[in-house]
């Protein structure tokens, strides 16, 4: 389908590696990330933490950034040594840079903003085994070219932090009726405590895939009428 | 027949990459836990001192709290089964096992506060008890953790009512009821969060009864 001529003019001297994600202008790496391969609601990946950590919108803030350096760290570091790094130990070499760089956003986390460390408890540490990351790792980072690869950290860490706030702005307003710990309503208002509580993540999780599907499937019903 | 047709090409072929050797795998991962760890040593370093200095303000805000504000506190470390000034040699001033007493201005004890816990409906309480170990009333507790039910049982941390219910209340012991009481010694529960409520009092009874005791041995061996 791409030609080689045309894969050379995008990352000219990259040698095309074996399952290699095809050659797409920076912007595009970036940007999938966000919309067309959002980690969490399209790749469904990441949904523990997401689950877990999403009643407060000061959670989600935390764990968005925490997984965001992690992510452009571990993508540049194992991108700019995929060559150096032997493909039988690859893996155990990535779970290695990707757990140094969790520890040292727990640690700081712990130093500098103590009470947010309390409440995300073991989901900082536990970044070490989210699939995004390995998974953007072994699918793209250790394929591709440094530039490329922090483009798309960046992208699937943005795209993690965007699903992460809009679960926890909905469950937040609803379930406390605060925002950020501000109260929004009022003393009168009964806050529905069910959305702080697990099934209120599952319904908030179903609710906003629903959305993306709908979108999605309108996004194509227009594609096959233009295409007509 | 594919399986002899291969002698034409070049005999190396199947191998994948070549074959890393040992050594170089065993290098590369020494390399990367090595670097890693010099990494973490580093940041470890770095990060302790602000780490204490949080965990250690924690702990006396908490003091203070239960104690309303007191003007002195001073510190007794618990040694074997023992109170004594001072700590032995080498152990950490965190870990220890403390009771604070605070004194007001006019150097008078007010009560005595202390770190205790007890499994609750989710996982453990641990409260930070404030008594006056001469009529057994209470100055006041702080939940330092918990993971009640969110709504239910968290409001023992968060509904500032419940814990004005116990200011004062004698502890000998502490009893819950869930109607409304002036009784001295009974606490009213929270609808909805018996078991939570009744954690608390199970802990101000628990840190009453270990440590009083320990405090008058301490006081009549002639510490102080």
């Amino acid at each position: 389908m791409t030609a080689i001529g045309v894969e050379i003019a995008v990352d000219a001297p990259e040698p095309i590696v074996p399952g290699a994600p095809s050659p797409q202008p920076l912007w595009l790496d970036f940007w999938r990330g966000i919309a067309d391969d959002n980690p969490v609601m399209i790749q469904m990946l990441g949904l523990c933490p997401t689950m877990a950590i999403s009643n407060q919108l000061s959670n989600g803030l935390g764990m968005g950034a925490a997984t965001l350096f992690v992510l452009v760290c571990s993508s540049l570091l194992i991108s700019s040594l995929r060559k150096v790094i032997p493909n039988e130990v690859r893996l155990a070499t990535y779970i290695l840079i990707i757990a140094t760089f969790v520890t040292i956003s727990d640690l700081v986390m712990q130093a500098y903003f103590p009470l947010l460390s309390r409440t995300l408890g073991a989901f900082v540490p536990l970044i070490v085994v989210n699939c995004i990351i390995l998974g953007r790792a072994e699918a793209f980072a250790g394929k591709v070219g440094v530039r490329r690869a922090v483009a798309d950290a960046f992208g699937q860490g943005f795209g993690f932090m965007v699903a992460l706030l809009i679960m926890c702005i909905v469950r937040e307003v609803i379930g406390s009726g605060t925002f950020l710990g501000f109260q929004l309503f009022g003393p009168h208002y009964e806050p529905w405590v069910f959305m702080i509580m697990p099934p209120g993540g599952f319904l908030t999780m179903g609710l906003m895939f629903l959305t993306m599907g709908w979108w999605g499937e309108r996004k194509k019903a227009k594609l096959a009428e233009v295409a007509k | 027949m594919s399986g002899h047709e291969h002698s034409h090409g070049a005999p190396a072929a199947p191998t994948p990459d070549a074959g890393s050797s040992t050594a170089r795998l065993l290098f590369t991962l020494a390399f990367f836990g090595s670097l890693g760890g010099g990494i973490l040593a580093y940041t470890y370093q770095q990060t302790l001192t602000p780490i204490r200095k949080f965990a250690g303000e924690k702990v006396e805000a908490a003091v203070k709290e239960v104690l309303g504000g007191p003007a002195t506190i001073d510190t007794l470390f618990l040694v074997g089964d023992k109170l004594s000034q001072e700590l032995p040699a080498g152990a950490d001033v965190l870990e220890a096992t403390k009771l604070f007493i605070g004194f007001n201005e006019a150097g008078e004890r007010i009560g005595v506060a202390v770190e205790e816990w007890t499994p609750g409906f989710a996982a453990e309480v641990r409260l930070m008890v404030g008594f006056n170990p001469t009529t057994g009333a209470l100055t006041g507790f702080k939940v330092l953790a918990q993971t009640e039910t969110p709504g239910l049982g968290d409001k023992i941390a968060k509904d500032t009512s419940f814990a004005s219910r116990f200011m004062g209340k004698i502890v000998n012991p502490l009893k819950g009821t869930k109607n409304p009481t002036t009784d001295p010694s009974t606490v009213q529960t929270l609808t909805g969060a018996t078991i939570s409520s009744k954690a608390v009092i199970k802990v101000i009874n628990k840190a009453v009864e270990t440590w009083k005791p320990r405090l008058e041995a301490y006081e009549k061996g002639g510490g102080k």
